[in-house]
Parts: structure tokens; sequence; C-alpha cells
């Protein structure tokens, strides 16, 4: 269970112009608190600003203006306590299936038995049992992130930043992951920030959904989802689904036209 | 023939073994037809005749020894030097703005032209073989080394922070294991080009080594003995680029190399 509540103020980002070109807003002020235990999708359009928000969360990147806390403390580096998973695969390609699991334990000087227990406990909820001593290759796309979200998680952060986790994969895949996002977030109910461009997955996994506008990114809305947890994929086909999609397709479809007319 | 399509171990080795055999049936028809005289090119037999009688009357397995050492002894030193000093300049960019330019300047000067200078400073010794071989792969090595471990992927570098790792847990854990199989390879290509510079070093004041002997052989116009020198050299390149390709599949299971 995270304890500590995320504070986004007035972050906003631009880019250094190339050659001289005007600098290149892509976030707009954004205000976003998150409380503990919340997860929170955030919708938007291709290049509205999701990874780099994630990332200045993350740590990873610095905003041009505003402030990000954690229970008050800014961040300003990355931390074990933010645990992130990307939109591409990163998995060490050096490191067999556990030890990319134990990589951050390691690194933190845990003890070697306790690292191993560990493990074992998040490749067991995450499906990877049998493939422990396997190099990231040998893995499908879902399994690495899965391994990817098992090596974020034996950290044990207080929030989890999640990027387009399940973005390349297939559609059949992509449900049954996030049948199993929800079934390791039901345990222990820990904070996280879910980016992602698709509707049914926004509303199917959060009890918020945040859509961003086309580039410069700004939060457009903030559309709460009350379906009960825990769910399942019988729950894509009730009523309260549907209208909730209907109002979020609303909201992005304008969006999307304008990131694609830009 | 389709572009790209792999070949099998068996085929690639007839085919590999299949140029040895026309390389030397060419190199019979030229000598043996008396087309070209054996005062330039000795004939297939006549120079394994002459490499039997160097190794078995003239001690030549000791000048093999001595070449040898020499080689892996000042390769191993550039290495060592070398890889550290790499990693660090592709890991941390102002060591990197310290070092480079010099370094690229240094990797231009030609190992060969210090010889006469290192005669004068070293003498004739060992010392002089060994550092003429590490001028020549000293600088190949860090530079090469640098620019493989500027190159880690950034992504992966990210994680590792998002990780809780700081810089020494990203140098020591990301950036090594992640250059490590180019690092070998990289030491492999260097380990070829040392035997030049060996070979160049021995061939002016030396009084041993396979250089010495191919130089002795030409005051003698033996065509035989010098090619069998050259050959000499050619197979234990091939030997031990074969054991370097077998220990990095070995060292890097996890590549696909
Ligand atoms: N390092 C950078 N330098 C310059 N511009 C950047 C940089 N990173 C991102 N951008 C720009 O900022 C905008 C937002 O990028 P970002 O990656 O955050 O979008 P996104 O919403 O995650 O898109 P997608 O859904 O395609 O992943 C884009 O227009 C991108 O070109
Ligand atoms: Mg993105």
């Amino acid at each position: 269970m995270s304890r500590k509540r995320l504070a986004i103020t007035g972050v906003t980002r631009s880019f250094a112009g190339h050659r001289g070109a005007a600098p290149m807003l892509a976030l707009r002020p954004i205000d976003l608190m998150v409380e503990p235990g919340e997860f929170v999708a955030i919708l938007g359009p291709s290049g509205c600003g999701k990874s780099t928000l994630l990332r200045i969360v993350a740590g990873l990147d610095q905003p041009t203006g505003g402030t990000v806390t954690l229970d008050g403390v800014p961040v300003t580096a990355p931390g074990p306590d933010r645990g992130m998973v990307f939109q591409s695969y990163t998995l060490f390609p050096w490191l067999t299936v556990a030890q990319n699991i134990r990589f951050g334990l390691a690194e933190r000087g845990v003890p070697e038995a306790e690292q191993q227990a560990i493990a074992a406990r998040f490749i067991a909820r995450t499906g990877l049992t049998g493939f422990e001593n396997h190099w990231p290759r040998q893995l499908s796309g879902g399994m690495q992130q899965r391994c990817a979200l098992a090596r974020a998680l034996a950290n044990d952060p207080e929030i989890l930043l999640l990027d387009e986790p399940f973005g390349a994969l297939d559609h059949q895949t992509r449900e049954l992951m996030q049948e199993l996002l929800l079934e390791i977030w039901d345990a222990d109910r820990k904070t996280v920030l879910f980016v992602t461009h698709d509707i049914d997955e926004a509303i199917f996994l959060a009890n918020r959904v945040v859509v961003m506008s086309a580039r410069p990114g700004r939060i457009k809305a903030e559309v709460p989802v009350s379906l009960p947890y825990p769910r399942d994929w019988t729950m894509k086909t009730t009523p309260a689904f549907a209208t909730l999609k209907a109002r979020l397709m609303g909201e992005i479809r304008e969006e999307v036209r304008k990131a694609a007319m830009a | 023939m389709k572009p790209l399509v792999p070949v099998s171990t068996g085929a690639r080795i007839v085919l590999g073994a299949g140029f040895f055999v026309v390389f030397v049936a060419f190199w019979g028809a030229a000598t043996w037809s008396g087309w070209v005289p054996p005062l330039f090119l000795a004939s297939p037999e006549r120079t394994l005749l002459a490499g039997w009688s160097l190794l078995t009357e003239f001690g030549f397995a000791g000048d093999i020894a001595i070449t040898v050492f020499r080689v892996v002894g000042g390769f191993l030193i550039a290495a060592a030097a070398g890889v550290p000093l790499g990693l660090m300049m592709g890991a941390f960019k102002p060591v990197e703005a310290f070092f480079e330019p010099f370094i690229s300047f240094a990797r231009y000067l030609p190992a060969s032209a210090f010889i006469p200078l290192l005669i004068l400073w070293a003498g004739v010794g060992e010392a002089q073989k060994l550092s003429v071989i590490f001028i020549g792969s000293f600088f190949q090595v860090v530079i090469m080394v640098a620019l493989i471990a500027g190159a880690t992927r950034m992504d992966l570098v990210e994680a590792a922070y998002t990780l809780g790792a700081r810089s020494r847990g990203i140098l020591r854990r990301v950036i090594i294991p992640a250059a490590a199989p180019q690092v070998m390879e990289t030491l492999r290509l260097v380990l070829g080009w040392a035997w030049t510079y060996v070979i160049v070093a021995e061939l002016i004041g030396a009084t041993s080594g396979i250089g010495h002997m191919i130089m002795d052989s030409q005051r003698l116009l033996d065509t035989g003995q010098m090619i069998f020198g050259i050959v000499v050299i050619g197979v234990i390149g091939l030997v031990t680029d074969f054991l370097f390709k077998a220990l990095n599949r070995r060292l890097f299971p996890w590549a696909v190399l």
C-alpha cells in the first residue's frame, strides 16, 4: 500500500529549437494530484507529451517550469521509490529473468537470500515460473514486459509509472496483461500512473482517467471511473463501460484529429 | 543463392577449405610450370621442405615462441591500459573531452616510424619490441572502446536509474556488461594488427623472431623460408582468431554473436 501523495503543479516542458528555431512547447502547465493507492490513466493522442510527463515524474527529465513533489518532497532525480516500465523493451540483455528482477535489490545491497525470495515471489506473481534462467532475447514481448513489471515491483516502489507497457503487444495478449496488472495492483494497491492511448485499456484499469490535449499537452478532462474492483473482461461489455467509453471518445477524437493535422 | 540466407556448418567448412585448395593450386601452377622462377617464388613443396629444415635444424620453434610472446605481451599491456581508459572516456564525457583530441592525434602516428626512436630509448631488447606493439595497439583500443561504451543504450541506463542505480552502478552494472562483447571483438581485431607491428619491429634490429628469420632468409635468397615464415604467421592468426571467437561465445551466451 502506497502512502505518499504525488503532486504535479504547473509543470511545463519546452524543448530547445533545432538550429535556432523557436523552442518547441511539449507540455502546457499540468496540474495533477494523485492520492495514495490511486490508479490514474493518462490518455492522449500520440506526441501530446505523455511520456515527457511520466519521465519528469520519474526524475529522468527536468520540467522547464513547475514542480513535482512526493509527499511534499520535490522530485529532482530518479530513484527506486518511483518504479518505471518503459514503452520500449528495457530488460538488461546480459542478465537472466531472475537477475533482471533482482537488479534494484542488488543495487541497494539487499542480502542475497532476501533477493532470491523477493524475486521468486514476483516471478510467480507475473507468471514467469519456469523462465527464471532465460535470457531476455528468449522471451516473447509480453513476457519481457511482465518481467520489466516484476523488476519494478521487486523494489517495492511508492509509485509505479507505466508508459504504454503493453503498447507493442497484440490485442489478446494485451487484455491478459491488463487483467494480470489489475490482480497485482489489487493485492497491494500501489499508486499507479498509467500512460496509454487505448480508451478501453484506460477505463478497464483506472479509477480515474486524465485526458490530455494534442501537443502542447495539457489536461483537458478528468473522468472518474467508478466501476467496482475486482474487474474482469466481462466488464468491457457492460452499459456503464460503454457510457464512459462514449464520453472519452468524444473528448479524445477532436484531439487526435488536431494531432494528425499538426 | 538467396541474399542473407545462412549456410550450414558442413558447407561452410568445405567452402572455406576449398579456397585454400584453389589458392595452393594456382601457386603450384605458377611455380611448377616454371612461369615464375624459384628465385622469386618457391613452389609449395619446396616451401614445406624449407619449413621442415627451419624447424628441425635452425630452431625456428624458438623464433615462433619469442614472436608470440612479444605480440601477446604487448597486446595484453595495451589492452590492460586501454580498455579501462576507453570505458572511462565513453562513460564520462569530461574524461573524454580531456583525452579524446590527443588520442585521435596519436592514433595516426605510425608505430613503425617510432622504431628508430625506440631503439635509441630502449635498445634492441624486448622492451623495444613490446613498445612498438603497445604504441600500435593502445590508441586504437582506447578510441574504439570509448566509442562502444559511449553508445550504451540510453533506455537501459535510464531503467537502471529508476531501479535505484547511481553513477558507480551504471558504470559497473550497465555500461561495462553492455560493452563487453563488442570490446572483445575489438580486441580480436587489434590482436590481428599487433601481428603486423611485431614483424616490422623484428625486421629492424632484432636477433630472433619470425621477422628476423624472414630478413635473414632474404639475404640467402631463400624464398621458401620467407614464405614459410609468412604462412606460419597466417596460421597463428587463424588459430587465435578462432580461439577468441570461441571464448566470446562462451563468455556472452546472452548475445547473438
Ligand atoms: N528529447 C526531446 N527533444 C526534443 N523534442 C522532444 C524530446 N522528447 C520529446 N520531444 C517532443 O515532445 C513531444 C511529446 O513527446 P512524448 O514522447 O512525450 O509524446 P507521447 O505522448 O509519449 O507520444 P507517444 O504516444 O507517441 O509515445 C513530441 O512532439 C516530441 O517530438
Ligand atoms: Mg510515449
